[in-house]
């Protein structure tokens, strides 16, 4: 991108996976954290020459997947092959993603430089929107500092910058110093996650909806799967406090028989998954089969409270918001890391194309661009994942059958997405959900 | 970007059929004859009510050596800190217009608010027709390196800053004192930018310095000069032999009249009501015809369109109400 090469980029981020130089290596223990990046993300990675690293490490791609649900309803498989496609993911450890875009920036010649410090606070010179030009404005230092946003840091250094892109999560600071609002709610919901191993290698991303949420099995490679089990957080303590055979027992009945018999007829109609692509369907010849069993816990048990936030607004004079500071969705279809990706890729055409230009990459007419294009997005799959988990949140008992239904997704979604995108863009106070 | 730019003759072609008035039955037939071809425009020329301009455009070829010196800009010396007390092309009831809203210049949401919108969309036509012309990378960050540009009429910066930004050495240059300040104390803000020499002074003050420039750059300038004709002649001096010289302005069109004016004055309240003369603006073939004379040969020329729904300015075949023309100087 010689368009943005130009550009000095400082990193700030204490997060010591980015100072520790030491490599990763292919037969570490596996990390509890992973994500499933979609074909998109992918391309987006290999755009940059950054994949190559991840395939210097472990990961999995999978080709074929099947969601199901615990009242034996129905199931659907989803295989790549039939349509045309080599792969419907892969997933791959937090830790392979960083040090793959650490290796790569490395590798690249623009000038950067990473401070292993937290941001403490931010401030903005006096907006130049109207300068007057009467009084004895006596500038004894011309454009120091003028037109830009200035960073302290917990080291008690102090940065300059023309933009400030807020990449910091969840709990974003740049968000609160910025003085973005946000709306949300959490869900009184956990997510336990951690990695497994089988006595074969998983081949297949599975999904089976619990009454109190969705348990899925994703491969990771060698043998190893990754659990990101969602239950209420009552139950959320008891599966970390438990044995590790009572919970690798509790991970196998809740792939299994636990809760409800074996789907015999296909009946999801499902379009959940067509994030992987426009025309994803579900396989009609394939049959139901049952996950490979669990036989092994290989790493630490984690457990997040779920929550959905997004931030009204991302962009304003001279700050940006990308990832899970703009928004933080369910995990359900393991989608947040892919916006964020998303997110990023969007941002860097839009800085590209204001340079091409000639604009100041601070400017928020600028920077409402990338809003723009990815704002609706966001909403959309937001929307999309709160309706899954609203509908499956709650045991309707004999309303199972209208859940079932629910995986038909368009009838049910659209009023409710209406719902969230006028709530979101301001217009309503409260969603009516039940 | 280029494969969406229009020359000039396809311009042209629009233009008949938007513009009412006037028809130029064969558009082709301009350049290669141009007694002709003058005989019509003459006529398009008188066709143009200049109510602001004291002196109307010189009649018949051939084009007198210096037209007759505005008489009228004396008299409205009062407000207006103004760069030359005489001068052909001040219009002072334009200027002291410019001069009431100067502090709002780099207010994104007020009177300028459409300049700020407009900005990159000219400058992506700029950056397409300068890049070919003097063959420089396009898909650089700073393609205009080694440039220089002069901005006429820079108002308080919005083109120069992107054109520094661009790598270009630019100088800015407005009639109004207050508009140079303002540019002047933007352009500080950032070491990129506070290279810009911005200067109070007009083209013909500049031509008598001779100053001579790679590329004359005067946008959205025209329609509030007192006499076009010889403006274009001042920036035409400017540009060097083989250089560029681009001018966007209003085209003087029923549509532009709806839109322009009706739209960006009063039911938008972009700017204060009275900012635009529709009377004075010009359409695309006067433009490229007194360009010719200048010497300068339009090469290409688009239309700007605005979608109120995406407030997006783009790039279009349409010039019946904003457009742009790119030029070169030729070889004399
Ligand atoms: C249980 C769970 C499972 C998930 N599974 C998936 C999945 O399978 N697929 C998927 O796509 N997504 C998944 N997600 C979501 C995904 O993890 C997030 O969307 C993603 O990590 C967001 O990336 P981010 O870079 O925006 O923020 P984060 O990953 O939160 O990174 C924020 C960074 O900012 C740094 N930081 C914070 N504050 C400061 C400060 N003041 N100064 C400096 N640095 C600061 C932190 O150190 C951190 O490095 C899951 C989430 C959860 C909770
Ligand atoms: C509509 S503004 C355009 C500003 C700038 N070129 C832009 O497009 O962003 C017109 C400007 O031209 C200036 N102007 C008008 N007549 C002029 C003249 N004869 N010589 C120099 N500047 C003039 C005005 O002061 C005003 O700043």
């Amino acid at each position: 991108m010689p368009l943005t090469q130009q550009l000095t980029v400082a990193i700030i981020d204490s997060n010591p996976a980015l100072g520790s130089g030491d490599c990763i290596k292919k037969d570490d223990p596996p990390d509890s954290r992973v994500s499933t990046v979609t074909p998109a993300t992918i391309s987006l990675f290999k755009d940059v020459g950054a994949w190559q690293y991840v395939q210097q490490h472990r990961h999995a791609y999978f080709d074929r997947m099947q969601v199901w649900d615990y009242t034996g309803l129905g199931y659907t498989r989803y295989n790549a092959r039939e349509a045309d496609k080599e792969v419907l993911g892969c997933v791959v450890e937090n830790k392979v993603l960083h040090r793959s875009l650490l290796s790569c920036i490395q590798n690249s010649d623009f000038q950067k430089t990473i401070y292993p410090s937290r941001l403490t606070s931010m401030s903005f010179s006096s907006s130049s929107s109207t300068i007057g030009v009467g009084g004895t404005s006596s500038r004894t230092t011309p454009y120091t500092h003028g037109n830009l946003a200035k960073l302290e840091l917990s080291d008690g250094s102090s940065l300059y910058a023309k933009l400030v892109v807020g990449a910091d999560g969840s709990k974003s600071r740049v968000r609160e110093l910025a003085g973005f609002k946000t709306t949300g709610w959490n869900y009184s919901q956990n997510a336990v996650i951690c990695t497994v191993e089988h006595t074969e290698e998983n081949q297949c991303a599975w999904q089976r909806f619990l009454p109190a949420g969705p348990i899925a099995l994703l491969p990771m490679g060698d043998k190893f799967s990754n659990i990101v089990w969602t239950m209420n957080p009552k139950e959320s303590s008891d599966c970390k406090s438990m044995s590790e055979d009572d919970f690798v027992k509790a991970i196998n009945h809740a792939l299994d028989y636990g809760y409800g018999p074996h789907p015999h007829s296909r009946l999801f109609g499902g379009d959940i998954f067509s994030w992987l692509g426009a025309d994803v369907t579900s396989s009609a010849n394939e049959c139901f089969e049952v996950p490979p069993k669990v036989v092994k816990l290989v790493s630490g048990r984690m457990a997040f409270p779920l929550s959905l936030m997004h931030a009204n607004s991302y962009a304003s004079k001279h700050v940006v918001l990308i990832g899970d500071a703009a928004h933080t969705v369910h995990p359900l279809a393991g989608q947040g890391v892919n916006l964020g990706f998303g997110d990023a890729f969007s941002l860097s055409r839009v800085i590209a194309e204001g340079i091409a230009v000639g604009s100041d990459i601070g400017e928020v007419s600028l920077l409402k661009k990338y809003e723009a294009d990815r704002k609706p997005a966001n909403i959309a799959m937001m929307a999309v994942l709160d309706g899954f988990q609203k509908a499956y949140s709650v045991d309707f008992g004999p309303l199972n059958v209208l859940r079932a239904a629910a995986f038909h997704g368009a009838h049910f979604i659209s009023p409710l997405k209406k719902n969230i995108i006028s709530f979101a863009s301001g217009e309503h106070k409260l969603p009516l959900f039940s | 970007m280029a494969s969406k730019l229009l020359n000039h003759l396809r311009a042209l072609y629009t233009t008949n059929n938007h513009s009412p008035s006037h028809r130029l039955s064969n558009p082709k037939l301009i350049f290669h004859l141009p007694r002709s071809f003058l005989s019509v425009s003459q006529s398009l020329l008188h066709a143009r009510p200049y109510s602001d301009a004291p002196e109307p455009i010189p009649t018949g070829p051939p084009l007198p050596e210096k037209p007759p010196t505005n008489g009228g800009t004396t008299s409205y010396k009062k407000n207006v800190s103004r760069a030359s007390n005489f001068s052909s092309s001040l219009n002072e009831a334009e200027l002291s217009k410019f001069s009431a809203i100067a502090e709002t210049w780099w207010d994104a949401e007020g009177p300028f608010k459409p300049l700020h919108l407009m900005n990159p969309t000219r400058l992506a036509f700029i950056r397409s027709t300068l890049c070919r012309h003097f063959r420089k990378d396009p898909h650089c960050a700073r393609p205009f390196e080694g440039l220089r540009i002069v901005d006429v009429g820079c108002g308080g910066g919005i083109l120069s800053e992107p054109l520094a930004r661009m790598g270009a050495i630019v100088m800015g240059i407005d009639a109004v004192e207050k508009n140079i300040k303002i540019a002047r104390l933007h352009a500080d803000l950032d070491p990129v930018t506070s290279a810009i020499e911005y200067h109070c002074t007009t083209a013909e003050k500049l031509v008598e310095e001779q100053r001579e420039f790679d590329a004359v750059i005067a946008l959205e300038v025209i329609e509030h000069v007192a006499d076009p004709a010889e403006f274009c002649k001042s920036l035409a001096a400017l540009t060097v032999t083989s250089g560029a010289t681009v001018i966007s302005t209003i085209n003087r069109s029923v549509r532009s009249y709806a839109t322009a004016i009706i739209a960006a004055e009063y039911l938008l309240h972009w700017l204060p009501k009275g900012t635009h003369q529709w009377s004075s603006f010009l359409i695309p073939e006067e433009l490229v015809l007194i360009l010719q004379r200048a010497s300068v040969t339009v090469q290409e020329m688009a239309g700007f369109e605005y979608n109120p729904l995406t407030g997006r300015w783009t790039l279009s075949d349409n010039v019946s109400v904003n457009f742009i023309a790119f030029g070169t100087k030729n070889h004399q």
